[in-house]
């Protein structure tokens, strides 16, 4: 497909970093797809929806820059949705976001609720000023938090709010966030990995599954088309927590 | 079953059905599974003597009959690819390197610094400065490069060609006069689609090369004109996405065909399957060999 325009219709800042962009249209994802967002002039990137008619941006780079830079009126190319997204299952489940990975598990929060499944969420960040939907997440249920510099919620890690849970009364859980968390809680969720979906994040190019740069190894499972989001088990024995590729295809050790 | 198997321009394999540059051939993991799903043969993502991260997106685009890309060769550099030739191997079918430079001192320093089971010089690609078709539409320059990396390496030299020349046949001669042992036909056509609400190029390198279904008749023809002239073997690519394309390739003259753009537009890994059992299934309807139809276009009459 080609990137259709879409206009931007309201901005809110989220955090000092965050900020949520809506769209005069909606793309009709599943929670969990992506969409490749043209900032006309600089760059492609792929991008989560955190509502069904818009997306969620850290200031990161020169593209998300630009992208901070636009004001309603705005426009930007899109291309989507793509991808495989989240599978709702259960009676209760509970999601785990990290930073700005909370954008896509709002998203599916919202659609659970509406299902009338029961949704606790672990949501952490660095400090409090940096929890990203807090209020969409205490809207649909339990929250949990963690903050890695204790000014909100539990101090600690992600992994520090899981002792706070009963895991097993649980019969799905979902992630997104740094890779590094969620390879930290898919370790300590043993036995638990066909009930574990995670949102992972690649390399893109193309986002159809030609390029080849978001391929996982050994397996060459192709992030873009096959994932976004995988069940755990598929992860296990693949780069995923170990190291990731950068634009080049050059190897990068885990970060964080 | 009629058998499928044979040599194509000097490397042996099971199908004549391969994965094409460029395609999934960033890392050895996707090079293997595209061997494990049935390509006869996997040709890598083009290398070269320096890392390059690409252009900027969006680098593909889809329009009417296929696809539009300016990747801009992004590769890890040969020094950071033999492992993944390596493990590509695993897959049980011949890995052949994709390789650009320059000139032809690049392309000898990163043909003789891989081991692989040949090397295609990528002399076409149509979207990158002073590489591929910029320095591979001169017939001499094509032979001066086709012949210093077969002084160099003991493994098939394939070149593969770009059509976005008047005469792609004289390039397909020069390539035989430097030693090749076959060319593969075509790369993508250069291209560009412009994004109307605002007037902007679309990829991020404004033009780009066209690849899929658009393009399987200027395939056709350069194969046809190619296998017309030259000695060595043509390899097919551009468009094909079914047995029928494949055995029209073939009959053009064709020894072996590629598959890019449908691993994205079809079926995925599954088109090297349902392309080879297609061939297969229709040589045994006609009741004729991998041998009779290849050319069978120059033929009837």
């Amino acid at each position: 497909m080609r990137p259709i325009s879409a206009r931007i219709v309201e901005i809110v800042q989220e955090t000092p970093t965050v900020r949520s962009l809506r769209f005069d249209r909606s793309l009709g994802p599943v929670p969990g797809q992506y969409l490749m967002v043209w900032v006309r002039g600089i760059d492609e990137v792929p991008m989560s929806f955190s509502y069904r008619d818009g997306i969620t941006v850290q200031l990161v780079g020169e593209a998300t820059r630009a992208i901070f830079d636009l004001e309603v009126g705005g426009s930007l190319g899109l291309r989507g949705p793509l991808g495989n997204g989240f599978t709702l299952s259960g009676e209760r489940i509970l999601l785990v976001g990290g930073g700005v990975g909370a954008a896509p598990l709002a998203l599916l929060g919202e659609a659970a609720a509406e299902a009338g499944i029961e949704v606790t969420t672990l949501l952490a960040s660095r400090c409090c000023d940096d929890l990203l939907f807090l209020k969409r997440f205490e809207r649909i249920g339990e929250v949990v938090i963690t903050t890695d510099d204790g000014s909100l919620g539990i101090c600690g890690r992600a992994s520090a709010g899981l002792s706070a849970l009963q895991l097993q009364e649980f019969d799905q859980i979902y992630l997104c966030g740094p890779e590094p968390m969620m390879a930290d809680v898919i370790g300590r969720c043993a036995g638990m990995e066909t009930k574990i979906q995670a949102s992972i994040d690649r390399y893109f190019k193309c986002g159809m599954g030609i390029c080849g740069s978001c391929s996982l190894d050994p397996s060459g499972i192709r992030v873009c088309v096959e994932g976004p989001v995988f069940r755990a088990d598929r992860l296990a024995g693949t780069e995923f927590g170990r190291y990731r590729r950068g634009a080049s295809g050059i190897k990068l050790l885990r970060d964080g | 079953m009629a058998s499928l198997s044979g040599e194509v321009g000097g490397i042996r394999m099971e199908s004549p059905v391969m994965l094409a540059a460029g395609i999934l051939g960033t890392t050895g993991a996707s090079l293997r599974r595209a061997a494990l799903a049935g390509a006869g043969a996997v040709v890598t993502k083009s290398v070269g003597v320096a890392p390059r991260e690409g252009h900027r997106g969006p680098t593909v685009v889809q329009v009417e009959g296929g696809l539009l890309n300016a990747m801009g060769l992004p590769n890890p550099s040969y020094r950071n690819f033999q492992e993944e030739i390596d493990i590509g191997r695993g897959g049980g079918a011949p890995v052949v390197a994709s390789i650009f430079g320059a000139g032809a001192e690049e392309f000898v320093e990163v043909a003789t610094g891989l081991d692989a089971d040949g090397f295609e010089l990528n002399l076409s690609c149509p979207h990158a400065e002073r590489l591929g078709a910029e320095i591979g539409c001169e017939a001499c320059n094509v032979e001066a490069i086709t012949r210093a990396v077969k002084e160099e390496v003991n493994v098939p030299v394939w070149v593969k060609l770009t059509p976005n020349v008047a005469d792609v046949v004289g390039l397909g001669l020069a390539a035989e006069r430097g030693g090749a042992d076959g060319v593969v036909a075509i790369n993508t056509l250069r291209a560009m689609a412009i994004d109307v609400e605002s007037g902007m190029p679309i990829l991020g390198n404004r033009f780009g090369g066209l690849s899929g279904p658009a393009i399987k008749p200027v395939a056709v023809r350069c194969v046809y004109d190619l296998a017309s002239a030259l000695e060595i073997p043509v390899i097919g690519v551009g468009g094909i996405a079914s047995w029928e394309d494949a055995a029209e390739m073939m009959m053009a003259g064709a020894r072996g065909v590629q598959v890019g753009t449908a691993l994205g537009m079809v079926e995925g890994y599954g088109v090297f399957r349902s392309i080879a059992a297609g061939l297969s299934a229709y040589l045994d309807r006609k009741g004729i060999g991998m041998e009779e139809l290849v050319g069978l276009a120059r033929r009837a009459r």
